[in-house]
């Protein structure tokens, strides 16, 4: 059966099962593979996407239910919070063994989208659902900080 | 974070992404055909390649390939290996790229293991001196044919970012246009390496090869490994520990669309089919009845309950000063106290998976391999051919903390039994692991029991130390079999036999025990729960002493000059004189060497009225010789701590009737971005041989957050995680 979307800005039809998990289907069918699999469960959010916006648990988050709806991937990103996410990424050497990075780059964007001045109350319960274990925490918050200032002064510019 | 000298100029973004090299953007293409090193540059079409020695190739265009003997697990192990030898090189880092060394133990073994693999926080102590060399010797190479073409002496030229140079003339050429006539030179036996003063990378701040593509989703896991007509397979493994099958039947897992095959292999059953869901669905369907006659049966408990009774019998000693026994009954005042440690898991992020092509006369493996000699032979046992025919690609690992570098090689085996038995037709298959199947799956740090007992004598001065320590045995049994002397499995031993302070009488001896339950080396191995036993209960001697536990601490330390001096830089750094702490607030600190290095943490925490326990600020001091690259090590001790964190606080793996309780993060709780303290790293200056970073960092953590909670509230804790207290 098949399924239409919008997945990263293109119109999509994937022809799998309906109850395939998102993450398989972007993973498997669609070819993208920079979202991770880490639990199946929604419990650690190496697997997170945006839909329609919003950050969602690709792993259990059936096909069926994105039909007709915008999905993006971290192969998608190209909105001004995730460019300056990833650059703060960059230039704070967040990543370790990388394989959570999409997920928390994807809670980290959508955040950003949202909250452009987040505090760290703000940071822990977007990004706490994101397990890290090489717990490269520490550096997540001064980025996501960072990216936010960037952003500001972006638009201080602008 | 500490900032270090970052007054080097950071390469650009492009410059980054082609540092990071062909392995990331791959990831980009559906369906690749997986193209090894060796074929790579064959595809490039790179005919005259200077490759001085099996660590460092240089072609015409003046890329610098830095051939990595080392996974690279998130320890940075990829760009300390590359700083050292573009450092003798002489390399411009922009031009550096990394590639995985192919499984082969005369040319990549590591030469503290003398077999090819990664552990122990060996990577860059056992690179220092080999690499060093490398790059050294590629660099005479490339000034000897700058000087016969210059017709000049070669100690009037000079080297700078890959660039040679004669100044009388001035001339110059790059490695690059160097690289043909370079190649045709005889390799020099000796050549002198630079003086430290020199150094133009080590000691930097320099961007890690890996980041870009780990930023972009580019980053090649296995998990992202794609050959045609790749099949996924999944496991279902028995349910107690030494179960076997028994029958089963593959009716419901076969009928389930997208399943190949349904087949039985010594692990269990397996599920092969079209894709992740298909294989998951199809497992779900199989009916498997197990055969638990050898099974283990028993409850952590249980067990538990033999450990005490074991710690109070004669068991194998590990060290003995003087006479601890006779000192023990004449004390002043005698301490005591036991200590339990849980089973733990290594959950590292990307669960084992390995993907293996196996045809009657060849076996290619793609994982984040970290014991390649080892797998090699393996598969090659499994498959039935000799290791030369098994070739190993090893990608980046999400995670591992000790998991993929096991002596059964236990993924590496499923995956290629379930590829004989499909039929070893050449068919790709990918054995993908969940997080259940890692949770469930053994290979854990072992559970332990401890108990420790004190002497004090009239002046309040330590004088004897008892310390029996009850567990399973991580090298018993296996090919490091070797490494157990006189009962002792020195993994079960260090940190505690080892103890630095001077404590005239001391008896650590060690009680093997036995069960089904597999274990493992988990991140900082040993010290995983000897230096929490150690360094709370040197806590508990000084309290009982009357003294400050850093004050007390430091006076046994003495004839240690650097662990005393990574003790003191914490303590200083952390105000740990400053001043008592507010109420509900409590500093613990703690000093550990492992694998050689030295670190100190003191720990800040607070407790509410609860017993709701927080780690607010954790500053760490470290002394790991030459610091070869600040801010990765800065990285190692962060994760470290958070990683040492979560487990004394949250993670445990218990068992009822024989079956883990725990199945996934639910119910196995890591530490969470909430959880995480504010982290300082200071760096001992030194210019001794690097030492390791990627575990010792973990050991300190545990015991200075538990006397902390001891200055907050006057509680010691002495069963991990502290979570089984309510205490966090």
């Amino acid at each position: 059966m098949a399924t239409s979307f919008e997945l990263n800005g293109a119109a999509t039809t994937l022809d799998a099962d309906p109850a395939m998990p998102l993450l398989w289907a972007i993973r498997e069918v669609a070819g993208l593979p920079g979202t991770k699999f880490g639990c199946g469960m929604a419990l650690c959010g190496a697997c997170t996407v945006h839909l329609e916006g919003e950050p969602v648990r690709s792993c259990v988050t059936p096909l069926s239910s994105v039909a007709g709806k915008r999905v993006t991937t971290i192969e998608g990103l190209h909105s001004q919070p995730a460019k300056a996410v990833q650059a703060a990424w960059i230039e704070l050497q967040v990543p370790q063994c990388g394989y959570c990075q999409s997920g928390q780059i994807m809670a980290a964007t959508a955040l950003l989208e949202k909250n452009t001045s987040p505090n760290d109350g703000d940071i822990d319960d977007a990004m706490s659902g994101n397990i890290c274990r090489c717990a490269t925490y520490s550096r997540i918050r001064a980025a996501i900080h960072a990216a936010a200032h960037s952003l500001a002064a972006h638009s201080a510019k602008g | 974070m500490t900032p270090y000298m970052r007054s080097i100029p950071r390469p650009t973004r492009r410059e980054f992404l082609k540092a990071a090299g062909g392995v990331g953007a791959m990831g980009l293409t559906i369906g690749f055909e997986w193209l090894g090193p060796a074929r790579r540059a064959a595809a490039a079409g790179v005919a005259t390649i200077f490759a001085p020695n099996a660590f460092l190739r240089i072609d015409p265009t003046g890329s610098v390939t830095v051939i990595a003997k080392h996974v690279e697990m998130g320890q940075g192990a990829y760009t300390g290996i590359a700083t050292v030898l573009a450092e003798e090189l002489d390399a411009d880092w922009a031009q550096v790229r990394v590639e995985s060394a192919p499984a082969d133990a005369k040319r990549y073994a590591n030469l503290a293991f003398g077999m090819q693999g990664t552990g122990g926080s060996t990577a860059m102590a056992n690179s220092w001196s080999q690499l060093r060399e490398a790059g050294a010797k590629g660099r005479a190479m490339l000034l000897t044919a700058a000087s016969l073409e210059w017709k000049v002496p070669v100690t009037e030229l000079t080297t700078d970012k890959g660039v040679v140079f004669h100044t009388g003339s001035a001339r110059q050429a790059t490695y690059g246009s160097l690289a043909v006539k370079a190649a045709a030179l005889p390799v020099p036996e000796k050549v002198a390496l630079k003086d430290p003063k020199d150094f133009k990378l080590i000691g930097r701040f320099l961007p890690r090869v890996d980041v870009p593509a780990k930023v972009n989703g580019t980053a090649q896991f296995t998990l992202d490994v794609v050959l045609p007509g790749m099949l996924v397979a999944l496991l279902k493994r028995p349910p107690l520990f030494g179960a076997r099958v028994k029958s089963f039947d593959a009716t419901a897992a076969a009928a389930v669309p997208g399943v190949v095959k349904v087949v039985q292999v010594p692990g269990g059953v397996a599920v092969v089919a079209r894709g992740f869901w298909a294989a998951k669905k199809g497992r779900d369907a199989l009916a498997v009845e197990w055969d638990d006659t050898d099974a283990e049966k028993r409850s952590t408990s249980v067990m538990l309950d033999e450990y005490r009774r074991l710690a109070d019998q004669p068991a194998a000693s590990a060290r003995k000063v003087g006479d601890v026994a006779s000192v023990l009954k004449t004390a002043a005042q005698t301490v005591a106290a036991s200590y339990e440690f849980p089973y733990l898991a290594h959950a590292p992020m990307e669960p084992l998976d390995a993907v293996v092509k196996l045809t009657p006369t060849t076996c290619e493996i793609w994982a984040g391999d970290q014991f390649q000699t080892l797998d090699q032979a393996n598969a090659a046992a499994t498959a039935g051919l000799d290791p030369q025919r098994v070739t190993i690609n090893t990608l980046y690992a999400g995670g591992s903390f000790g998991r993929r570098a096991n002596v059964r090689s236990d993924y590496i085996v499923e995956a290629v039994s379930i590829a004989k038995a499909y039929g070893a037709d050449g068919t790709p298959i990918k054995l993908q692991w969940t997080r259940e199947d890692d949770i469930h799956g053994g290979l854990y740090r072992p559970m332990y029991f401890h108990k420790l007992e004190a002497g004090l004598n009239e002046k309040k001065e330590l004088v004897a130390w008892r310390h029996v320590i009850v567990g399973q045995s991580i090298m018993g049994g296996g090919p490091f079999e070797v490494m157990v002397k006189n009962g002792v499995d020195p993994t079960s031993v260090e940190g505690a036999s080892t103890i630095a302070y001077r404590i005239p009488n001391i008896d650590v001896s060690l009680a093997t025990t036995k069960n089904p339950v597999p274990v493992l080396w988990w991140r900082v191995v040993g010290s995983s729960h000897t230096v929490f036993a150690v360094e709370t209960f040197i806590d508990q001697v000084a309290h009982a002493a009357g003294q400050d536990p850093f004050v007390f601490r430091r006076g046994l330390l003495e004839h240690e000059p650097r662990m005393q001096a990574v003790l003191e830089l914490a303590a200083d750094k952390a105000g740990w004189s400053s001043g008592p702490m507010p109420k509900g607030k409590g500093r613990g600190i703690a000093v550990a060497e492992a694998f050689k290095t030295l670190v100190a943490q003191v720990a800040e925490v607070t407790v509410d009225t609860e017993g709701h326990v927080s780690v607010d600020r954790v500053v760490c001091a470290v002394d790991c010789g030459v610091p070869i690259n600040p801010d990765v090590i800065a990285a190692q001790m962060e994760g470290g701590i958070g990683f040492g964190l979560g487990a004394a606080m949250f993670s445990g793996i218990t068992l009822k009737d024989g079956r883990v309780e725990q199945d996934n993060f639910n119910n196995f709780r890591v530490l969470r971005m909430n959880e995480m303290p504010k982290v300082e790293v200071h760096i001992v200056p030194s210019a001794e041989a690097p030492t390791g970073v990627g575990e010792p960092g973990v050991a300190p953590i545990g015991p200075a957050v538990a006397n902390a909670i001891f200055a907050a509230t006057g509680t010691r804790v002495t069963m991990l995680p502290f979570a089984k207290l309510g205490k966090a």
